[in-house]
């Protein structure tokens, strides 16, 4: 089930020349599994869509390979490479009706008539889109469209589908309804699925792994649990969902908080000296003032969001925490600005940085 | 059922209604007049006897629309298919039809590439496409004439190049005609296909490719489709003063290569057959109008079914 579908070798990207020149991809490596949901996760400008346009064929690698398949696909236009792409703006083909849409890559690729029609009709129900056919691409919403660029891009059937933030135009609601039905059809097809969001939650619910881009690298490849409760580095921890940052001393295998108190933590990653330590909200307890072992702390404020409640606090050094409550039901958590409580971490929920 | 009635809202519209009338009649009236009077003239003479030194006697005569078909012998007097205007309605479409292909072909790179310009140069580049619309017709077909000359720059630089070793003659041909012709109404076929292009989404490109499909599919299967009202405008406003040219073929043509435009001149000059040359006028506006009707529906067509 680990054979590979497509990988990246090394790959380095320069666009413009000299002094201007700017390194979009810098000696990227992955290698993403077949039938794997993969998500390239990482903020505007990190590369993730510049590897997505090599693997498609739009660009070509400054330096360093593509691999389909086993295969070096390095120098292959996109017409003769069994990868097809939803693109974010959909680029559905104005002149053509939906069905039209959906049956273009089978025509050029010369199938018979009856093949064709057989699969467009089969995807349209994939996408549950069968009474849409006839229509043109003007007539239909935003969600609609969406459909059909996912069907028109599935019914050459694919080695791997290439996907360009392509939720990124859908209202909350629609987008939600989306990445359950994403997810739907790539247990459906079992094509393999290249995913590119700048959404760490889209990410999180979506993905089997999720590669974390940054300035043209790949900082953290792992399944979304590991990302989460692991992350390698500060700018994983914090791009993905919220974190506390703090400040602690590790000294003989032994790590200390800057505020004072000595802690646990599963993997001190060999380190020594002054290191980052993260702890996510959730994973924080408050508990009283004089509780053994608690890290003493001062309420700042409350922030209320619906189904849980953020209580901001600061420690004896000054570094800020985040707690993350469930909400009580009468909506007031009780505890008053000012008033000094005591901390605990969650077993296993106390990471030490990578740099 | 009692009578509705008339709000205050229904007035408000009806005086709003009678106020835009009033303010688009001049204009209305200039159109109507200018336009229809004169096609009633000429409608009106095309059905009249010609006058002995031009002009028309009042007396009802249907030689005028025979004479487009049928001539009659000088000496026996014997009706014969005149083979001379049918030369001339042939030659007139011919080179029409021939000046819209290549204004095409050649308009389409062009206006490709002003369209995919960066925005700052683009207008730079229309600007230029523009500038022989500055001078006056007539001067530009005699320039062309001078370029395509025996003894002219075309055939200078040719020879001096060493691709030619005696001057070619281009003068006074079919060939200076389609030349001239499509020099003068080249701009006429790229500005729309440019209107056209730059609506065009460029990322439909990568789609395409994307789908397996080759460069020419790409330009047959996705971008003439979708500029295709571009190409009609184009066409038409290329074909239709084609067919009705008269300066580059009087000025390039010599006085044989006639096209209907000429002949039309000459009914009214020394031909001294004015209803004869109101019969080839209407006759020529009847086949414009044909051929937009028949553009129209085409392009109607291509937008109900793809």
């Amino acid at each position: 089930m680990s054979e590979i579908a497509v990988e990246a070798r090394s790959a380095v990207k320069t666009f413009g020349q000299g002094a201007a020149a700017v390194r979009a991809l810098d000696d990227v490596s992955v290698q993403i599994n077949k039938g794997e949901f993969f998500t390239l996760l990482g903020p505007s400008g990190c590369g993730k869509t510049t590897l997505l346009r090599l693997i498609a064929g739009f660009e070509t690698p400054t330096s360093g390979q593509i691999l389909l398949d086993g295969a070096d696909i390095t120098a292959l236009p996109p017409n003769r490479r069994a990868v097809n792409t939803v693109f974010q703006s959909y680029a559905l083909f104005p002149h053509l009706t939906v069905a039209q849409n959906i049956g273009f890559g089978l025509e050029m690729l010369g199938r018979p008539r009856a093949e064709i029609a057989a699969t467009t009709e089969r995807m349209l129900a994939l996408v549950r889109m069968e009474e849409f056919a006839p229509r043109k691409i003007a007539q239909l919403s935003g969600g609609q469209q969406q459909r059909v660029a996912l069907a028109r891009a599935l019914a050459p059937q694919p080695k791997v589908l290439l996907l360009d933030e392509p939720l990124s135009a859908l209202d909350l609601k629609l987008r939600k309804e989306m990445q359950v039905e994403l997810k739907r059809l790539q247990l459906e097809t079992g094509i393999t699925f290249v995913f590119v969001t700048h959404d760490q939650e889209e990410a999180l619910t979506m993905s089997d792994r999720i590669g974390v881009m940054r300035a043209g690298r790949i900082l953290q490849i792992g399944r979304p649990v590991e990302i989460y409760t692991r992350p390698a580095n500060r700018f994983v921890a914090g791009f993905i969902g919220e974190s506390n940052f703090l400040p602690a001393t590790i000294d003989g295998g032994r790590l200390r908080l800057a505020a004072g108190t000595e802690i646990e933590a599963d993997d001190l990653r060999g380190r020594h000296g002054a290191v980052t330590v993260t702890v996510r909200p959730e994973q924080v307890r408050m508990v009283a003032a004089d509780a053994p072992g608690a890290l003493p702390a001062t309420i700042r404020a409350w922030v209320y969001f619906g189904t849980d409640t953020h209580c901001h606090l600061t420690l004896a050094d000054g570094s800020a925490v985040v707690v993350r409550l469930a909400s009580p039901a009468s909506g007031d958590a009780g505890l008053q600005q000012g008033a000094s409580v005591g901390l605990r971490f969650a077993p296993g929920a106390v990471q030490v940085l990578g740099d | 059922m009692a009578p509705t009635p008339i709000s205050n809202e229904d007035r408000a519209v009806g005086a709003s209604t009678r106020r835009a009338w009033a303010l688009a009649t001049p204009a209305l009236a200039i159109l109507v007049l200018a336009a229809s009077g004169p096609l009633l003239i000429v409608l009106v003479y095309s059905f009249l006897t010609p006058g002995q030194y031009g002009n028309v006697e009042w007396r009802f005569s249907l030689d005028g629309w025979a004479g487009i078909l049928v001539t009659r012998d000088i000496f026996d007097g014997t009706l014969g298919l005149a083979d001379a205007h049918l030369t001339i309605f042939w030659r007139s479409v011919k080179l029409s039809l021939l000046t819209t292909a290549i204004t095409f072909g050649v308009g389409f790179p062009t206006a490709w590439f002003i369209a995919t310009r960066p925005l700052k140069s683009r207008a730079l580049w229309l600007f230029l496409i523009t500038i022989p619309f500055w001078t006056n017709l007539l001067i530009r077909t005699f320039a062309i004439g001078e370029v395509i000359r025996r003894e002219g720059l075309l055939n200078t630089v040719l020879i001096k190049l060493g691709l030619i070793s005696e001057p070619l003659s281009i003068g006074y041909s079919d060939g200076a005609v389609l030349i001239g012709m499509t020099y003068v109404y080249l701009p006429l076929m790229v500005l729309p296909l440019f209107a056209a292009i730059d609506r065009f989404d460029m990322r439909l490109l990568e789609a395409g490719y994307d789908l397996y499909a080759s460069r020419w599919q790409i330009l047959r299967r996705v971008i003439l489709p979708i500029v295709k009202p571009g190409i009609i405008a184009g066409s038409i406003l290329v074909f239709v003063p084609s067919l009705g040219a008269y300066v580059t073929p009087r000025v390039l043509g010599g006085g044989k290569n006639m096209m209907i435009g000429n002949f039309i001149e000459l009914q009214f000059g020394q031909g001294r057959n004015w209803p004869l040359g109101a019969a080839l006028s209407m006759t020529l506006l009847v086949v414009v109008t044909i051929a937009l009707l028949f553009y129209v529906r085409t392009a109607n067509r291509g937008a109900d079914h793809g």
